[in-house]
């Protein structure tokens, strides 16, 4: 169960998963805030990693893994959220460093470089009903687990969960970043399609960790 | 060489266009389009924008211009790919797209440095301003001090080429004042700049009036009525 390479490899594969599976309901949300496009893209971007880890081999680390993820991301999504998520796998790479497993502050390190990432190259802050709305508590929900002397599974579950509930207070904000934020006002009453995206990521990365061998 | 472009559009076609038009006014400029995904769908590729960086820099460095949010994004990243010593010449300019990019050529075409060329590309939003509605900030009048009766020039020219100021004649007005030491404004506005040129939507049969201050004040008013003389080579 500890989080190497092969975790990696199959948090990207069980993402790439849970994206198909929820490609509809990803466009759906998309449609009505935004160009109807994320479910496509995220599914596109994902398989083509998959395809890159099936062609290349799963590399030696967890942070070899996260850069392969992050160039594939920014050439192959199309839209904003391949630049993002991208950014984000890249930052994650340098936090990874060339450790073979993460310990827990590692962990933590990933997570957080990874929503900085997703920050720097998006400019939104907490409350601009996007992604980093589902990033940024599943980022403290892990600094917290971590600090109590939690283990990666619990560390990786709290973010997830954390996440899922950011996800769940988009539903009444007024976007300020993206093309949702086009529809002002309008934009309230919905969930944001990258605050979803990013829940189902994590919940992969904790699928993952526990069956990781 | 100079230094090169690189556009970066959500479309195909879009990047294509921009590049073409760009080119008519750049002829030694390496202009390279990045737009659309990997399979040409609407979006933007980090792979794209890497190899045209890769054509485009010999060394004097590249400048990206963008089109929306993503393609901003997208660019930024491909920055942060490349390796430290390339990172000091390759630039992103803050920019319209086709105004920026229009700039950025003629400005790379005159053996402008990668600063000096993505601020052309930058200074072109100021063309978003409709003619005759410029700010007064003083450009359009000659300089309070500084130069002399000797140092001025003026002229006034009736357009005798059948398509006016548009594009390619604008751009040869620019270069050909580009490296001459005088200010000079054409109709109101700096005629050193293309898009300031193109703003003023000069037609034929239009009275074009110049003044020039400066060391080579009369020397840019001679050149001008030449140009407009001959029809900027279009008659």
């Amino acid at each position: 169960m500890e989080l190497d390479a092969a975790w990696a490899d199959k948090w990207m594969r069980l993402s790439a998963t849970a994206l198909n599976e929820n490609r509809q309901r990803l466009t759906t949300l998309d449609r009505e805030i935004g160009d109807a496009d994320h479910g496509e893209n995220m599914e596109r971007g994902f398989s083509a990693v998959v395809e890159k880890l099936d062609a290349d081999g799963v590399p030696e680390t967890p942070g070899a893994v996260f850069k392969t993820v992050a160039m594939t991301l920014m050439s192959k999504v199309g839209g904003a959220a391949g630049p993002l998520y991208g950014t984000a796998f890249l930052r994650a790479s340098t936090a990874a460093g060339s450790a073979s497993v993460l310990d827990p502050a590692g962990l933590v390190a990933v997570l957080t470089a990874a929503r900085d990432g997703i920050v720097a190259r998006g400019k939104a802050e907490p409350g601009d009903k996007t992604m980093i709305d589902a990033w940024t508590p599943a980022v403290d929900a892990a600094v917290t687990a971590e600090a109590a002397g939690s283990g990666p599974v619990e560390i990786l579950t709290a973010a997830a969960n954390a996440a899922e509930a950011g996800l769940a207070g988009t539903e009444p904000l007024v976007a300020r970043k993206g093309r949702a934020s086009y529809l002002g006002e309008r934009s309230a009453g919905h969930l944001d399609p990258g605050a979803a995206s990013t829940a189902l990521i994590l919940h992969a990365a904790v699928s993952a960790a526990e069956t990781a061998a | 060489m100079s230094v090169g472009l690189v556009v970066v559009s959500h479309s195909r076609k879009l990047a294509e266009g921009v590049c073409e038009l760009a080119a008519q006014m750049a002829a030694d400029v390496r202009i390279v389009p990045a737009g659309g995904t990997d399979d040409d769908g609407i979006g933007t590729s980090l792979e794209k924008i890497m190899t045209g960086i890769s054509a485009t820099d010999s060394g004097e460095g590249t400048v990206l211009l963008t089109d929306l949010g993503s393609a901003v994004m997208t660019a930024e990243s491909a920055l942060e790919f490349l390796e430290p010593e390339q990172q000091h010449r390759v630039l992103m300019a803050d920019a319209p797209l086709v105004e920026g990019t229009v700039a950025a050529a003629v400005a790379a075409q005159t053996g402008k440095n990668v600063a000096e060329v993505t601020a052309a590309a930058e200074s072109a939003g100021a063309s978003y301003t409709p003619a005759g509605t410029q700010p007064d900030d003083g450009s359009a009048g000659p300089p309070a001090s500084g130069a002399s009766a000797e140092d001025s020039a003026s002229g006034a020219w009736t357009l005798v080429n059948p398509m006016g100021l548009h594009a390619r004649p604008a751009s040869v007005v620019a270069q050909l004042l580009a490296d001459l030491d005088a200010e000079i404004t054409i109709n109101g506005v700096d005629g050193k700049s293309v898009m300031m040129l193109m703003t003023l939507g000069l037609r034929p049969g239009e009275t074009l009036s110049a003044t020039a201050t400066g060391p080579d004040a009369a020397r840019a008013v001679e050149l001008l009525a030449e140009q407009v003389r001959n029809g900027f080579g279009e008659i």
